[in-house]
């Protein structure tokens, strides 16, 4: 007992005071990508051809990154000739739309609270069935860290819940893949009305990496409704606690 | 016996590998294994392209690698019921190939896969079931969508009372076309769909590939580069041997263990974050290069950090420990017997709880483990316990081996150029093996390559692959509550199993 309360002292209390102190990423770390059009050369699709996951287009000269496929790897940011892209610390990322999530500046949409009537019942408590569709364990594993002390999300009301007839709603994680797609729709559907959706990471927004292949979905847009999108590979945790604290309207 | 020797990840041409008759191949096999050499890969390369089912052998003892081939003609023996490790391997030939495999025991799918050039996929996880008859027996379905954040998978008990008889594990549910795939795409999307082929081992699967590529393309790793993805690869070690064992402990209600190692594994992975800018080293890993360089600032930094994680981290584990409850729940635990781990050819941290001392840094020591040497922990009783016990003294260990690679770092040594284009240059009709240690066990990754130099054939091996059988075996004759504690001390991949 006196050395469970010995390495309790030890450990000290961790919370990070978010959302009233920002977190402080890593100089390394990929955040939300800003986009130079001005530096632009007409003549050059380097970015393009080399983005494996074909989230850049260029049309009329005009860059656009879509989040919802990035899995930012950063190849963009160091081969492109005129430091056009760059990536930025900025970790808050969710959007409420696909068209959101589409970079062509250096400004973006900003994420808007869910609906008044969804705020009075979740703003203070949502319960969450997360599911799993094809996930490889790296968007589950930031998801689950959001329970541990660091984040603690419970603070704010969030908790992962065992079934979907306990839930608010899912958060869903992979492509999703032929083999799951039942599974998750059969899960969707057991969830009380109303509900939201969370697609977590580029597989379960656009398919990510395995987007076309025919063993995938290309993400869960075309098998349910979706109300919050949080981009990355995988989405780092403070990502994934920003977009859901916006989405309540617990943080502005 | 003849077969084409090879050391890990030095390529050979692929005519050197013999084809043997059917007998001979099974009697290679068996003598192999007699002499205490593991079956790390069994695979049929696609139809159209060679009609052969090719053998990876692995003797842990000289540091060498066997490969020879049998031809199938759309039918094979089985070779399980005298050769148990092969038994997965074939259920996978069977279903990804439409070879006919005869006299199997019990072969039935494991991804649920559609058939060979067919689009429409069974129903995932509809199939039969060993079932146990009798009064009072019972059956529980768990999953695909298990009651925590994890991945899917069906899991069907046979239960007398709370005593498990037998439990069956059907996977699939994850299966994304990853082998299929690979030879068909470019080498900036082949890399990252291996970073998130088993996306907690992203430096196991991807310091595999680089390997392979590597050796083919006759393009060696400097020093720096070797070192920065061994530290990366002892990183990935620590963090998720530290978020099972506190997992461990959350599965049987010892919550200070289980809150701890929760953070102090989310500390381990910002310290790879801090090398690469990616919590799981997406991006860190790339052929002949690194594109990340530890610079004496960054070096210090790490230390520094190490120390910190390292005085919370035995804070956190000692608990377990000293806590005779811990012990009482973890001793004598899903055993799986020595001779049960050898015959199933059970690798990793399960490998060596039950006493069988393998370990691929040490046996076929690849990039820094070349000449840092590695402790490996060896165990007896291959239970709950003793993996636990594993995991601990080689998370401890990690923490010496990263120390002593940044201490080797140079920081004089140029900074190594990205290659793009290293997959133009491989050697064409060649094969190379490459073996390294992820935190679960061996990764084996096979590479062909054919008379243009292109990526033919491409077959991964988690180590997964080899121990959901053993995840099976450990909980016979179990209480059926303690099957969450039994998984988590395995913690398998579901979706390097799947691809």
């Amino acid at each position: 007992m006196l050395k469970v309360i010995k390495a309790r002292i030890h450990q000290k209390n961790r919370t990070y005071p978010f959302p009233q102190k920002m977190p402080i990423m890593d100089p390394r770390y990929a955040g939300r990508p800003l986009i130079k059009p001005a530096k632009c050369r007409a003549d050059c699709k380097k970015c393009v051809e080399l983005c494996p996951t074909q989230a850049i287009s260029k049309n009329n000269d005009k860059i656009t990154i879509d989040l919802g496929h990035c899995i930012f790897c950063r190849d963009c940011e160091v081969m492109c000739p005129s430091s056009v892209i760059s990536f930025s610390k900025e970790f808050s990322m969710g959007a409420n739309s696909l068209s959101s999530l589409k970079v062509t500046d250096e400004s973006y949409a900003k994420l808007e609270e869910m609906g008044a009537e969804l705020k009075r019942l979740f703003g203070r408590s949502l319960k969450l069935r997360q599911v799993s569709a094809g996930g490889c364990n790296a968007c589950e594993a930031d998801c689950n860290v959001l329970t541990t002390p660091t984040f603690d999300m419970a603070r704010f009301g969030i908790t992962f819940v065992a079934s979907p007839r306990h839930a608010d709603g899912l958060l869903v994680t992979g492509p999703v893949t032929q083999n799951m797609k039942q599974a998750l729709v059969k899960a969707y559907k057991a969830l009380p009305a109303p509900a939201i959706v969370i697609a977590t990471g580029a597989c379960a927004i656009s398919g990510g990496i395995f987007r076309d292949n025919f063993e995938t979905n290309n993400g869960i847009g075309d098998l349910i409704p979706v109300d919050l999108y949080v981009p990355g590979c995988p989405p780092n945790p403070w990502t994934i606690l920003d977009a859901m604290l916006r989405f309540m309207g617990a943080h502005k | 016996m003849s077969y084409l020797t090879l050391k890990n990840a030095v390529p050979a041409p692929i005519k050197e590998v013999p084809t043997q008759e059917y007998e001979t191949f099974k009697a290679t096999i068996k003598e192999l294994l007699e002499q205490e050499c593991r079956l790390s890969s069994l695979f049929a390369a696609p139809i159209e392209l060679d009609k052969r089912i090719f053998a990876v052998m692995t003797n842990d003892k000289n540091s060498e690698i066997y490969v020879f081939a049998t031809k199938h003609n759309q039918t094979f023996e089985s070779l399980t019921p005298e050769i148990p490790q092969a038994h997965w391997f074939e259920r996978e030939i069977a279903e990804t190939h439409n070879i006919k495999i005869t006299n199997h025991p019990w072969l039935k799918p494991i991804r649920f896969q559609p058939k060979l050039g067919e689009k429409n996929f069974p129903t995932a996880g509809d199939t039969d079931y060993f079932k146990v008859n009798g009064e009072e027996i019972h059956e529980v379905g768990v999953g695909p969508i298990h009651a925590g954040v994890i991945e899917p998978g069906h899991f069907r008990f046979q239960c007398y009372g709370e005593k498990v008889l037998h439990l069956e594990i059907e996977l699939g549910y994850q299966h994304r076309g990853i082998e299929r795939v690979l030879p068909q795409i470019l080498h900036q999307k082949r890399i990252k769909m291996i970073e998130t082929a088993s996306g907690d081992t992203t430096i196991g699967h991807t310091t595999a590939y680089a390997l392979n590529i590597e050796g083919l393309a006759n393009a060696p790793i400097s020093t720096n580069d070797a070192l920065v993805r061994s530290i990366a690869l002892e990183l990935e070690r620590m963090a998720n041997h530290t978020g099972d064992l506190g997992a461990m402990a959350g599965d049987i209600g010892f919550m200070p263990t289980s809150s701890y190692c929760g953070r102090i594994r989310g500390d381990i992975l910002n310290t790879t974050g801090m090398i690469c800018g990616n919590r799981f080293g997406r991006g860190l890993v790339k052929p002949a290069s690194s594109g990340y360089r530890i610079d004496a600032e960054l070096n210090k930094k790490i230390l520094d950090k190490l120390d910190l994680i390292e005085a919370d981290v035995k804070s956190a584990i000692d608990l377990i420990w000293q806590t005779p409850s811990v012990n009482a729940r973890f001793d004598d635990t899903g055993s799986v017997s020595r001779e049960n781990a050898v015959a199933i050819g059970l690798v990793g941290p399960a490998a060596r709880a039950a006493g069988v001392a393998i370990d691929i840094r040490m046996t076929h020591p690849f990039d820094a483990f070349k000449e840092l040497e590695p402790i490996v922990p060896v165990g007896k009783k291959g239970d709950v316990g003793m993996r636990a016990q594993v995991r601990w003294h080689e998370l401890q260990n990690s923490f010496k081996l990263v120390r002593d690679m940044l201490a080797k770092l140079n920081d004089n040594e140029a900074q190594s150029e990205i290659d793009r284009n290293i997959c133009d240059k491989l050697a064409p009709d060649m094969i190379s093996v490459a073996l390294t240690e992820g935190w679960r066990g061996e990764i084996c990754h096979t590479t062909i390559t054919d008379s243009a130099g292109k990526i033919k054939i491409y077959k991964i091996v988690d180590p997964s692959f080899h121990n959901w059988f053993g995840l099976a075996l450990a909980l016979r004759d179990q209480e059926i509550s303690d099957f969450p504690l039994c998984n988590k001390s395995f913690n398998l991949s579901y979706c390097g199993h799947d691809l």
